[in-house]
């Protein structure tokens, strides 16, 4: 599904090297997490893998099966099925929430070669997806994310993730600012899109998501690498014993 | 001083005495009317358009922008249209001639063209003052127009729209509007082109609003590529009478709208909504003037420009609160996108204060496309362009929300939506 091969990336408008030799592989149907302390780059990977303008890849490539998407811009790399759920979602007043689902679905089916939805079939699709994230009707009528609070920011990206149907998914530390309640709705909501075919690369500084979605592979960033890779065991390590000793062992 | 005998006369200005002079003996109005034609005639004459040394045509030079003046042409038919709401109860004004007709109970329309021939209205043709060039061509050609009568406590549900279309030639129409003491309504002041030959169209309207009437009132002009359009929007509003004002330009060569508020009824409030859609080379002028003469009194303004290609556009505001209109609030927002490199706005807000209890205010920037509004857009599939254009239409769509009416938002955002498909 994704290939990452000694990428080197850095922000475009100073020349900060954020990204510094990374490796990471992620077979078709894997959770794999990524964890590290702040500033380790989390974030500014999954911007890369989106395809976001003020990053620079210097070296390296990304593969998404087997093609680079280093050429591809945020649209298109959506349109082949990546999607990022972001850290931080962006609020877009004088858009509404309904008009923009529609047009991002359309627009990827478009670009597909498929039939655009019919309302029927749209409001059908939204309607169920948005129950099982208990996501109001009212929600859906307010202007894209103004007004909602932390937790129905995430879940109103979980709502766009089942909508798209994308094949690969990286959540951006979707667990931040989230308490227990909306937590375990955002995990529920990740894993019933789990699938054979759709791969999920989950974000995090902490632990206590990936008890709710469960990873199959762990990797540990630190300075723009992936200094230590393991199952979910490592995830559990981290929580007890924290950073410093896999970078002290790493270094 | 500049009014010596024998000044030049640019091509614009010498048109304007000729045709006048051609048009003299079919121009409606008794021996009252025809005097004040010639006055301010004699008056536009003596002073000639107005450059940028007249401060209140600083930013559009009308002597230099108004080049030419297309030929009056009698008769030509420019149709119909459909209106913007549908359901809207229409005037059709057509080339310059109004159709008076018979309406709901309650709303007395009269052709404003016989109130020139019988001498009624010739007490309307006079300037506001030595810079009122719009007063003065208008009043000098003026043919017909609609004076429209709200009796008073009528509640009118679906919209009045008063259409005036044209395909060419000289346009001047006049609407004298009476709203009565608790009224309701919705009027849609719409201007369009139907053709691409060059018009000059000016227009004023004048709105009484009587003690606690309500209303709401758009004005909506797409003129054509090659058209003149210089208008005038006067209002008084009564005690606890509320006028909600659109103003929506998304077309024409030369634009001046001028809006002048009275606000002389204590616990009246105005809310100016104003939308620029401007592309091509074309010049836009919004100008405009409130006074809160008595206290308790509010308004707020908020101005929202988008500008592509080479297009420039201006908006003067200024609030005026007199010595007496203690607790007056007054807010003036001008806000623009500005999308070309070449594209230009000139913003400029007063306040000109007397009263010492007030909360006045004004402010006005400059921006561009949000690039983490449009990364996030197209994250989701969007592609540039079109993400681009959803944006650009949520910075005017936000201030047209605010009429909450539903099928007058819908109809609202629909045009506003066509011109970016057509111009972004």
């Amino acid at each position: 599904m994704l290939e990452i091969r000694n990428l080197h990336a850095r922000i475009a408008e100073d020349g900060t090297e954020i990204i510094r030799g990374l490796n990471l592989t992620v077979n078709d149907g894997e959770v794999a997490a990524i964890m590290g302390p702040n500033g380790s780059g989390k974030s500014t990977l999954s911007y890369i893998l989106a395809g976001r303008e003020e990053y620079e890849v210097t070296e390296g490539d990304i593969l998404y099966n087997g093609e680079s998407i280093l050429e591809l811009d945020p649209a298109e790399r959506a349109t082949k099925g990546i999607f990022l759920a972001f850290q931080y979602p962006v609020e877009i007043p004088g858009v509404a929430t309904m008009q923009f689902l529609k047009v991002a679905m359309n627009e990827q089916r478009k670009a597909r070669g498929e039939d655009e939805l019919s309302t029927p079939d749209f409001m059908r699709r939204v309607k169920e997806a948005a129950a099982g994230l208990q996501i109001s009707p009212e929600m859906l009528r307010r202007p894209l994310n103004v007004g909602f609070s932390g937790g129905e920011k995430k879940r109103a990206e979980i709502l766009q993730m089942a909508l798209l149907e994308p094949k690969l998914c990286v959540l951006d530390e979707t667990d931040s600012g989230l308490d227990i309640d909306a937590l375990k709705i955002v995990a529920d909501g990740v894993n019933a899109l789990r699938s054979p075919d759709r791969s999920v690369v989950v974000i995090t500084h902490y632990q206590r998501l990936l008890d709710y979605i469960v990873p199959d592979t762990v990797h540990v960033l630190y300075k723009g690498q992936v200094i230590k890779s393991g199952d979910k065991t490592l995830a559990h390590e981290l929580e007890a014993n924290g950073y410093a000793d896999i970078i002290e062992a790493a270094a | 001083m500049n009014m010596q005998a024998g000044i030049k006369l640019t091509a614009a200005e010498a048109a304007l005495v000729d045709t006048y002079n051609e048009q003299l003996g079919d121009l409606p109005g008794d021996g009252a009317t025809l005097l004040a034609r010639d006055t301010l005639l004699s008056d536009l004459k003596k002073a000639g358009l107005p450059t940028r040394r007249i401060e209140a045509w600083h930013y559009t030079d009308l002597k230099a922008l108004l080049r030419a003046v297309p030929a009056f042409v009698l008769g030509a038919d420019a149709g119909r249209v459909d209106p913007i709401v549908p359901g809207s109860a229409v005037l059709s004004v057509v080339n310059g001639k109004a159709h008076a007709r018979v309406m709901q109970e309650g709303i007395t329309v009269r052709s404003y063209g016989e109130a020139l021939l019988d001498g009624s209205a010739a007490g309307d043709l006079v300037a506001r003052d030595s810079d009122d060039v719009i007063g003065r061509i208008n009043g000098s050609f003026v043919r017909d127009g609609l004076s429209i009568d709200f009796e008073d406590g009528l509640v009118v549900e679906s919209p009045v729209e008063i259409q005036s279309v044209q395909n060419c030639g000289q346009v001047n129409t006049r609407f004298p509007v009476r709203f009565g003491a608790g009224s309701k309504a919705t009027v849609i002041e719409r201007h369009l082109a139907v053709g691409k030959e060059a018009a000059l169209v000016t227009s004023v309207t004048d709105v009484t609003l009587a003690d606690g009437a309500e209303v709401t009132w758009i004005i909506f002009q797409s003129e054509g590529e090659a058209d003149t359009h210089l208008a005038q929007f006067k209002a008084e509003l009564g005690a606890n009478a509320r006028l909600r004002l659109y103003v929506i330009n998304a077309g024409g060569k030369l634009v001046r709208q001028e809006i002048d508020v009275a606000v002389t009824g204590e616990g009246s409030d105005l809310t100016l909504r104003g939308i620029n859609l401007l592309g091509g080379e074309s010049h836009t002028d919004v100008t405009f003037n409130v006074g809160h003469d008595v206290a308790h009194t509010t308004s707020t303004e908020v101005i929202r420009n988008v500008v592509f290609d080479r297009a420039r556009g201006v908006f003067q505001g200024q609030i005026r609160v007199a010595q007496d209109a203690q607790k007056t609030d007054a807010k003036m927002s001008c806000n623009t996108l500005l999308l070309s490199d070449d594209a230009e706005f000139s913003a400029k807000p007063e306040l000109e204060i007397f009263a010492d209890d007030v909360q006045c205010g004004h402010g006005a920037t400059v921006i561009d496309i949000d690039h983490t509004q449009l990364f996030y857009l197209m994250a989701r599939g969007v592609p540039e362009n079109k993400a681009r254009a959803m944006l650009v239409n949520a910075f005017v769509a936000e201030i047209v929300e605010e009429l909450e009416d539903e099928t007058l938002v819908e109809a609202l955002e629909g045009v506003i939506s066509d011109w970016l498909e057509t111009h972004a």
